[in-house]
C-alpha cells in the first residue's frame, strides 16, 4: 500500500510542477509586493473575567456585558446543605464598552451587600509582524461600597469606612494559539481593617493561566498570592481558583471551583480564608451575555 | 495587480444573517495568459459585530493556524477574450484554499476593461464543510451550509 503511495507522490512530483510553476510564480510576485502587515492578538481569554478576578480582555465598543454570578457555600457543608448548594450568594454586574480598549462596569454582590463600580482600560496589545509587542496590558480600577448595616450603630461610623477600592495592572500574553498566561500585580485598600495591626493598603500578585482545549472550551487557573505580613487578624490563605469555560454562541458559562468566599479582588485579596485540603472548596458559575447596543463603526482602521 | 480587491461573503439562515467585508484583498492577473492569483488575510475580514469576528478567527476558521486564503487560477479561454468596456461573460478555474484545505473550483463571472484598469467581478457558493469548518451544534442554525462568496476586483496595470 504504501509503496503505490510512494510511486504515485512521484509520478504527481513530475506533473504538477509543470503547470503550478508559473502560477507560483504569481503568488510569489502578490506575497513580495504585500506591505507587512501588523498581526493583533485575539481570544487571549474567553472572557472579561478569569475566573473571578478581571482577565486583560476588554469588551468591543457598544458591547454591554450582563454577567450573573453565583457562588455557593462550601462542598464541606454535608450533604444536609447539598454540599453548600443551598448557601448561595450571588453577584449581578454589567460591563459597557466605551471604546474596544476602554469599559466601565457596574455590579452588585450580595455578599456583604456590596456595590463595585470599575473602568477598565487595555493599553497596549500583543502583537507580531510590522509592529511587534510580546504582552498585552490592561489597567483595572474599581470602588467597592458596603452597605451593610453598621455592626454597631451606637459608635461613630464614617461613611467612608464603607468604601474600599482595587487596582491591578493585568498583563498577559498568549502563547501559540491554545495557552495563555496573565500576571496580575494588585493593590487593595480597604478604608476600615478588622484589626488594629491590619494593613489598609495591601499588595498581591496574581497569577493566572487559560488552556484552550476546543474552539468552545477553555480550562482556567487563578491564584492570587498575599505575602503573609500585612493582616494580622485572621488566618488567611491565598486565593486559588479552577475553572472551565465553556461558550455557546453569545453566552459564556464559567464553571469554577475556589477557596475565596467573595467573587471581586476585593475579597479575593484579603479576604480568602478557605483551605483547599479542609474541603473548603466553593463551587461557583457565571453566566455572561454580550448585547451589541451601539453600532460598531463599520470601516476599521488597518493600524 | 491590486491590493485592496473587495470579497464579501453572506452567510443567511432563519435564525441569523452574518455578512463580513474584506477589503484588503491582494490580486494579480497575467495579461499574457490569464493566469491570475489572490491571496486574503482572514484576520481581514470586518465583521459589524466583534464577537462575530473573533468567533470567526478564533473558532471557525482558525485564523491563528491559517492566516491566508489563497486562489491560483487560470481565466479559461483568455486569448480569444476581447477586452472592452463591455462586461464579457467568463470562466474562472482553479484551485481555493481556506483553512488549510484546497478545493478545485470553477466559477463564472464577468470582466471588463476600463483604461489600463481590469474589473473583475465574480459570485459564487462555497460549502463550509468543503474545507473542514465545524460549526458546532449549538450554533448550527445560524450559520448557513453553504456561503455565498462576493469577490470584486479593480486590478490596475503594474
Amino acid at each position: 500500500m504504501s509503496k503505490t503511495i510512494v510511486i504515485i507522490f512521484v509520478l504527481s512530483c513530475w506533473f504538477l510542477p509543470i503547470k503550478s510553476y508559473a502560477q507560483d510564480d504569481l503568488l510569489d510576485m502578490l506575497e513580495s509586493s504585500q506591505k507587512p502587515r501588523t498581526d493583533y492578538t485575539i481570544a487571549t481569554f474567553k472572557n472579561t473575567r478569569l475566573v473571578s478576578g478581571h482577565s486583560i480582555e476588554t469588551n468591543g465598543k457598544g458591547v454591554l456585558q450582563f454577567m450573573i454570578q453565583h457562588r455557593f457555600g462550601t462542598l464541606n457543608s454535608g450533604w444536609r446543605d447539598l454540599w453548600g448548594l443551598d448557601n448561595s450568594t450571588i453577584r449581578l454586574g454589567f460591563e459597557y464598552g466605551i471604546t474596544d480598549h476602554l469599559n466601565i462596569g457596574l455590579g452588585r454582590a450580595s455578599f456583604l451587600k456590596t456595590y463595585d463600580g470599575m473602568i477598565k482600560w487595555r493599553f497596549l496589545r500583543q502583537k507580531s509582524g510590522a509592529k511587534n509587542f510580546p504582552f498585552s496590558t490592561t489597567a483595572v480600577s474599581s470602588i467597592y461600597l458596603n452597605t451593610t448595616e453598621w455592626a454597631d450603630p451606637e459608635r461613630e461610623n464614617y461613611f467612608s469606612s464603607r468604601l474600599s477600592y482595587h487596582h491591578a495592572l493585568l498583563i498577559a500574553r498568549k502563547f501559540g494559539d491554545k495557552i495563555s498566561m496573565q500576571l496580575m500585580p494588585t493593590v487593595v485598600h480597604r478604608n476600615l481593617v478588622d484589626g488594629t495591626e491590619d494593613q489598609n493598603t495591601i499588595y498581591a500578585l496574581g497569577i493566572g493561566s487559560s488552556v484552550k482545549l476546543t474552539g468552545s472550551l477553555r480550562f482556567n487557573v487563578e491564584y492570587y498570592y498575599l505575602p503573609s505580613n500585612q493582616i494580622s487578624s485572621e488566618p488567611l490563605t491565598n486565593s486559588l481558583s479552577l475553572g472551565v469555560d465553556i461558550e455557546t454562541g453569545g453566552h459564556v458559562f464559567q464553571l469554577h471551583l475556589t477557596n475565596s468566599k467573595g467573587m471581586t479582588e476585593r475579597f479575593l485579596v484579603g479576604n480568602t480564608t478557605g483551605k483547599w485540603t479542609d474541603g473548603d472548596i466553593y463551587f461557583g458559575f457565571n453566566v455572561s451575555r454580550v448585547f451589541n447596543v451601539g453600532k460598531k463603526k463599520k470601516k476599521e482602521k488597518d493600524e | 495587480m491590486t491590493q485592496n480587491g473587495v470579497i464579501s461573503f453572506f452567510s443567511s439562515t432563519p435564525v441569523e444573517d452574518i455578512e463580513a467585508v474584506n477589503n484588503q484583498v491582494s490580486s494579480i492577473l497575467n495579461t499574457e495568459n490569464g493566469e491570475i492569483a489572490a491571496v486574503l488575510l482572514m484576520k481581514a475580514f470586518n465583521f459589524e459585530k466583534a464577537l462575530m469576528q473573533e468567533h470567526f478567527n478564533e473558532k471557525y476558521v482558525e485564523s491563528d493556524k491559517f492566516p491566508k486564503a489563497i486562489f491560483k487560477g487560470q481565466l479559461s479561454d483568455f486569448e480569444t477574450l476581447q477586452l472592452s468596456e463591455d462586461s464579457k461573460q467568463v470562466r474562472i478555474v482553479g484551485e481555493l484554499t481556506i483553512h488549510g484545505v484546497t478545493n478545485s473550483i470553477e466559477v463564472n463571472g464577468t470582466i471588463s476593461q476600463k483604461g489600463s484598469s481590469i474589473e473583475l467581478f465574480t459570485e459564487f457558493e462555497v460549502a463550509v464543510a468543503d474545507y473542514d469548518i465545524k460549526i458546532p451544534g449549538a450554533v448550527r442554525d445560524n450559520i448557513a451550509d453553504t456561503i455565498k462568496v462576493t469577490v470584486k476586483f479593480n486590478l490596475d496595470k503594474v
